[in-house]
C-alpha cells in the first residue's frame, strides 16, 4: 500500500471506507472478530514470511504468472485497437477465484483458525475454497443456495469430492445473496473457530482490502507484461464486474496511471429496463452484507433479486471501492446483455480457440464494443477472469442445443 | 419519565415481547401482547435480507414482505398503537438498510412522530454510529445497543457510549431463535454488563418458555422473547390474537413473579 497523499490506491482509510462506502456494518457478536482478522492482516503484511509463502503457492501452485495472451485474430477481425487477454482462466481451478483463497486460508492458518467457510454462486469461488482447504487439510463447508445447487451440479460434485460439506440453502431467493446470509449465520454462530473465506471484494472491512490486495497480482503481472511486450502501458483496461475481485485485481495497480482508461462491464441481463444484476446502472448506494455499496433495491430499501446469464455476476450489489471508483469518475462501467455475452463466448471460442467464462465474455462483448472506435496504435487488456468449461450447459441451453 | 423508565422502574421485571410488522393481524397480536401483561414490545422491520435471524423470524419476514408491508405501513401500525397505548414503550428492530434509505433524520424523524421511544438497529455497530446514531438522539428517540457473548471489556464502552434506553444483551453467539445459553453464562454476563452500565439489562435470543424465562428474570431487569411469539403467528395467521395473549400471560407471570421466588 502507498502512502501517497495524491494516489487513488491509498484507500481504505482506517475505518474501512472508501469515500462513503465501505465500512463495518456487522452485527455485534462479529464485530470483535472482523477487529481481530483486521490486526492479524496487518501483522501479515508486515511479514516477509507471509509473502514469500503466498508468492510461492501461487508460483508452484496456481500456475503464475498467468500469461498475457496478445489476441491476433480477435484484433484483426475487430479492425481497430490491439487486444490482449490476461488468461486467469488458465489458473488452477480456472478462475482467479483461487489468488484470494490462497491469501485468505493463509490467513486462517495464522489467525489459529480449524475450520473453512464460504459462499458460493455458480460454485467457482466454492471449488477453489474447497481446494485451497483440502490443500492444507482444513474441514470445509460451502454455502450454496439451493437454485444454483441444481444448476450447478459439475460444480457441487467437484466441490463434494475435494471434501467439502455443501449446504444448500433453502431461505429467500435460494442463490448467491442468500448462501451468503446463510453464511454469515453460520459465522455469527462459530466465531471462535471458524475462518469466512469471502469471495469477493465486499463483506465488511477489511475484506474489501485484502481480497482486492490478494488479486492485485493480476493487475501487477500484466503491468509488466505489457511494458515487455509494448515497451509502454496500456491505453484501456477491461473487465467484468459481480463483486468485482478480478476487476480490481486488473484495476488497482493502474489506478494512479491517468492515461490509462478503465473500464468495468456489469452484466445487463436481459435489458437494463428488465431483470439484470447492474448495481451501479439500475442501483443506488444502501447497506448489505456488511458494506455500504450500490445495490439493486425498492424504495423501502428492500433488496431486489439481480438476474445475470452468468452466475458469477448475478448479484444485487458490488465491491464498495467499485462504487467509490464510479462516483469519483476514475472507472467508467458499461452495461453487457445475455445476449451480447452469449455472442462474444462463441465469437472469443472460435476467433482465439478460447472459451471464457460467461462473466470473462461479457468484458469481451464490451471490447468488441470499443475496439473499432479506437485507433491500430491503441492497446486494450481484457481480463479473460475464469474458463468457460462450467458454462457449457448454460450455453447450450439458450442456445436451443440438448446435450 | 420516558416510557421505557416507567416501563423499567416497576417493581418486577420486565417482559420484552417481539413480534414481526405486516405478518399476520399485527394491531390485534399488539393489543394481544399489552393484554397480556408485556412490558415492552419490539415492532420488527422486515428485510429481504435478514442476516442475524434463523428460520422463524426470516420466514415472518418474507411473509409480511410478501403480503407487500411497506415502510409507511410499519409507521402507520406503531403510530395506531400509541393511540390505543400511551404507556407502552415501542421499539422498532430491524436491519439498516431499510432503516437509512431516505436518510436517517427522516426515519428518526418518522419514529417521533409515530410515538417510538427507541430503536435497534442489528448491523449498525458503535464503528458506524455516524450512520443513525446522531439523528436518533437528536430526535429524542433512543439508540438500544446491543452485547452479546463476544462484546469484550475493552469494547463495552464504546458500546455503551450514545445508547439508551436499555441494553440488550444477545446471550448467545448465533442468530434467533435457536439454541439457548447456559444460565451460568447470563449470569455472569448480566453482573458483568450492569457494573458498567446505569441502563437496564434485558436478556434475549434462544428464550422459548416460560420456564426458562424465570432464571433469567432473577437476575436481569428484563427478559426478550421472539422467536416462540412469530411461531404461534405462524400457526394461527390472521386469528393468532387470543394465543398470543394466552403465551404472552404465561410469560409474563414467569417473568414478573420470578424475583419474589428467589426471595
Amino acid at each position: 500500500m502507498t502512502d501517497l497523499p495524491n494516489s487513488l490506491r491509498s484507500g481504505p482509510d482506517e475505518r474501512g471506507h472508501f469515500g462513503q462506502f465501505g465500512g463495518r456494518y456487522v452485527a455485534e457478536t462479529l464485530m470483535p472478530l472482523i477487529l481481530d482478522l483486521e490486526r492479524h492482516y496487518r501483522a501479515a503484511q508486515a511479514d516477509p514470511a507471509f509473502k514469500a509463502e503466498f508468492d510461492y503457492l501461487l508460483k508452484h501452485y496456481v500456475g503464475r504468472p498467468s500469461p498475457l495472451w496478445f489476441a491476433e485474430r480477435l484484433t484483426e477481425h475487430l479492425g481497430g485497437a490491439k487486444i490482449y487477454l490476461k488468461r486467469e482462466d488458465l489458473n488452477h481451478t480456472g478462475a482467479h477465484k483461487i489468488n484470494n483463497c490462497i491469501g485468505q486460508i493463509l490467513l486462517a492458518k495464522r489467525m489459529g483458525k480449524t475450520k473453512i467457510i464460504a459462499e458460493t454462486g455458480a460454485g467457482q469461488h466454492g471449488v477453489a475454497t474447497a481446494t485451497v482447504a483440502a490443500l492444507f487439510g482444513l474441514p470445509c463447508t460451502i454455502f450454496m443456495g439451493a437454485v444454483d445447487v441444481a444448476r450447478q451440479q459439475p460444480n457441487v460434485f467437484r466441490m463434494k469430492l475435494l471434501g467439502a460439506e455443501v449446504v444448500a440453502v433453502e431461505s429467500g431467493a435460494k442463490t448467491l445473496k442468500d448462501a451468503m446470509n446463510e453464511a454469515l449465520r453460520h459465522w455469527v454462530a462459530n466465531v471462535h473457530d471458524t475462518f469466512y473465506i469471502i469471495g469477493t471484494v465486499a463483506g465488511p472491512h477489511p475484506y474489501p482490502e485484502l481480497v482486492r490486495d490478494f488479486q492485485s497480482v493480476i493487475g501487477d503481472e500484466a503491468r509488466e507484461q505489457i511494458l515487455e511486450a509494448e515497451g509502454r502501458l496500456p491505453d484501456m483496461l477491461i473487465a467484468p464486474v459481480g463483486g468485482g475481485s478480478n476487476a480490481i485485481g486488473l484495476f488497482h495497480p493502474f489506478l494512479d496511471d491517468a492515461d490509462v482508461e478503465i473500464v468495468g462491464v456489469e452484466a445487463a441481463g436481459e435489458g437494463l429496463d428488465k431483470k439484470h444484476a447492474a448495481s451501479l446502472a439500475g442501483g443506488r448506494p444502501g447497506i448489505l452484507h456488511g458494506n455500504k455499496t450500490y445495490l439493486l433495491q425498492d424504495e423501502d430499501g428492500q433488496i431486489t433479486e439481480a438476474h445475470s446469464i452468468s452466475a458469477g455476476l448475478d448479484y444485487p450489489g458490488i465491491g464498495p471501492e467499485h462504487s467509490w471508483l464510479h462516483e469519483i469518475g476514475r472507472v467508467r462501467y458499461e452495461p453487457v446483455t445475455d445476449d451480447e455475452a452469449l455472442a462474444s463466448f462463441q465469437k472469443l471460442t472460435k476467433l482465439e480457440g478460447i472459451i471464457p467464462a460467461l462473466e470473462s465474455a461479457h468484458a469481451i462483448a464490451a471490447a468488441e464494443r470499443i475496439a473499432p472506435t479506437l485507433g491500430k496504435d491503441k492497446i486494450i487488456i481484457v481480463n479473460c477472469s475464469g474458463r468457460g468449461d462450467k458454462d457449457i450447459f448454460t450455453v447450450a441451453d439458450a442456445l436451443g442445443v440438448e446435450l | 419519565m420516558t416510557r421505557f423508565a416507567a416501563s423499567f422502574a416497576k417493581p418486577h421485571p420486565a417482559l420484552v415481547a417481539f413480534i414481526t410488522a405486516g405478518d399476520g393481524d399485527t394491531a390485534a397480536n399488539l393489543d394481544a401482547l399489552v393484554a397480556g401483561g408485556a412490558d415492552v414490545i419490539e415492532l420488527g422491520m422486515p428485510f429481504t435480507d435478514p442476516m442475524a435471524d434463523g428460520p422463524a423470524i426470516q420466514a415472518a419476514n418474507l411473509r409480511s414482505l410478501a403480503k407487500g408491508t411497506t415502510t409507511a405501513d410499519i409507521f402507520a401500525i406503531a403510530s395506531a398503537f400509541r393511540q390505543r397505548h400511551p404507556e407502552t414503550p415501542l421499539v422498532l428492530m430491524g436491519y439498516a438498510n431499510p432503516m437509512t434509505i431516505r436518510g436517517s433524520d427522516w426515519f428518526a424523524a418518522e419514529c417521533a412522530k409515530a410515538g417510538v421511544d427507541g430503536v435497534i438497529c442489528v448491523d449498525i455497530p458503535s464503528e458506524e454510529d455516524a450512520e443513525l446514531g446522531p439523528s436518533l438522539r437528536a430526535a429524542g428517540v433512543d439508540l438500544i445497543r446491543l452485547a452479546t457473548p463476544t462484546t469484550d471489556p475493552a469494547r463495552l464502552p464504546a458500546v455503551l457510549d450514545g445508547a439508551g434506553g436499555f441494553l440488550y444483551y444477545v446471550s448467545v453467539a448465533g442468530i434467533t431463535g435457536q439454541q439457548q445459553a447456559a444460565q451460568a453464562s447470563i449470569d455472569e454476563a448480566v453482573a458483568r454488563l450492569k457494573a458498567a452500565t446505569d441502563l437496564p439489562v434485558a436478556v434475549g435470543f434462544g428464550v422459548r418458555t416460560p420456564e426458562q424465562a424465570a432464571p433469567i428474570a432473577k437476575v436481569a431487569d428484563g427478559v426478550v422473547v421472539g422467536s416462540a411469539f412469530i411461531d404461534i403467528i405462524a400457526q394461527h395467521g390472521d386469528a393468532a390474537a387470543p394465543y398470543v395473549e394466552t403465551f404472552t400471560r404465561s410469560l409474563a407471570d414467569a417473568i414478573h413473579g420470578a424475583k419474589e421466588i428467589a426471595a
